[in-house]
């Protein structure tokens, strides 16, 4: 790939999705986006680039620009992915959650640039092994990913051998999953806890209405400060003023927004800067 | 440091799971099928114990059942790693007392979540 065009391609994707092209994938571009070239009948990469900077903005091109984002986007997800952030979602977060909530018996969870889904149905079993205690209540899960393709493996919830070793313990499997050949999907009574839908981070929220909980993990290390902070603003906003936020274990908000503040002694978790302070500090 | 008990009639696989669980800093003893597991287990009780299906003389559910019966059975952590893949031999396992379960093949990552998960790193 000549300099000019992967200058332009950087453009392009940083201007459509916020993902930071380093100058040393070049060749990682070269190696995606030959089948994408390939599927819209250009002859190679060069080609492709060269359309897309040409028409750049028609509806064609929009479609185009999506299957090249996709093609450049990480999509590498495991189930209970660190441990930390579920085991903080269920002995700090819902707890807090339930009590603040226990009269409209209602919480709204947001599992960003959710990949294949394993982190939403992550959130799901969780609340599921929950039983009793969350009867009555109503719990909506949103997953959403830039990815079309991505979206529909994840709402179709069947995943590898080697996936589901990943991070998922054997009792879930065996209460939550079928196999299905030598692959296993997730049970329906998880599946339809989980909404998926198509969402680009640099636009409006996904749904109407404020999320308690945002998971938005291992995706603004792919972004430039800007747009950290163009994604961090957004996320407040579909927050409710008194949720929690679940960064990935190399990300922060300290220097990058000031819309959030740190929680003490819970790691990795936040709460929007302007909730009141015995809420986000005590999670009571 | 903790002790890992490897039970496999390969010797292949024997000597691949020994260099991936020492490498986790666990000393390592070797069995060749569960009678001689249960022999080892009399001597000293392992942190954790990796665990083969079908070996010759005992097989490992005959192990697990076993040793979940013995004094102090009770304590070492059992991963099952088999190429019994199917959701009735996991059930059958969970059912007999084991912590986790390997489907081989298997790789050092999927043995380091594994003793993650259940606690021994």
């Amino acid at each position: 790939m000549n300099p000019q065009d992967f200058e332009k391609l950087a453009a392009l994707l940083h201007g459509r999705s916020g993902l930071v092209l380093g100058s040393d994938k070049a060749y990682l571009a070269e190696s995606r986006l030959g089948p994408v070239a390939r599927q819209w009948q250009y002859v190679d990469v060069h080609a492709l680039i060269r359309a897309l900077a040409r028409r750049e903005g028609s509806g064609a091109d929009a479609r185009l620009l999506d299957d090249v984002v996709e093609a450049m986007t990480t999509n590498e997800s495991f189930f209970f992915r660190d441990n930390k952030p579920f085991d903080q979602f269920r002995e700090f977060v819902l707890p807090a959650l339930m009590s603040a909530r226990s009269t409209s018996r209602s919480i709204r969870i947001w599992s960003a640039a959710c990949s294949s889904g394993q982190e939403p149905y992550s959130l799901a079993m969780i609340l599921k092994e929950m039983g009793a205690r969350l009867e009555g209540w109503n719990i909506e899960i949103l997953g959403t990913d830039i990815s079309r393709a991505i979206l529909k493996r994840a709402r179709d919830g069947i995943y590898s051998q080697l996936e589901v070793q990943r991070g998922l313990p054997i009792q879930l499997l065996a209460k939550y999953f079928d196999q299905r050949g030598d692959q296993w999907q997730v049970k329906e009574e998880i599946r339809h806890m989980v909404q998926f839908r198509e969402h680009n981070l640099l636009g409006e929220p996904p749904a109407a209405g404020r999320f308690d909980v945002v998971f938005c993990r291992n995706v603004l290390i792919y972004f430039d400060q800007a747009t950290k902070a163009q994604v961090l603003a957004k996320v407040a906003k579909a927050m409710a003023g008194d949720g929690y936020l679940t960064l990935g274990g190399a990300e922060t908000v300290l220097g990058v927004s000031d819309h959030f503040r740190t929680i003490p002694e819970q790691r990795g978790l936040y709460g929007r800067a302007d909730a009141p302070t015995t809420v986000a500090a005590s999670g009571t | 440091m903790k002790r890992c008990l490897i039970v496999d009639d390969s010797k292949v696989v024997r000597t691949v799971a020994r260099k991936i669980v020492e490498g986790l800093n666990f000393a390592i003893d070797e069995a060749v099928n569960g009678q001689e597991a249960i022999e080892a287990c009399r001597i000293s009780m392992p942190d954790v114990i990796l665990l083969d299906w079908n070996m010759p003389v005992m097989s490992g559910i005959d192990f697990l059942r076993a040793l979940r019966a013995m004094a102090d059975g009770e304590r070492p952590v059992v991963v099952f790693c088999t190429t019994e893949n199917d959701m009735a031999h996991i059930q059958e396992a969970l059912g007999a007392g084991a912590n986790e379960y390997i489907m081989k093949p298997f790789d050092s990552e999927i043995v380091e979540t594994k003793f993650a998960q259940t606690g021994l790193l």
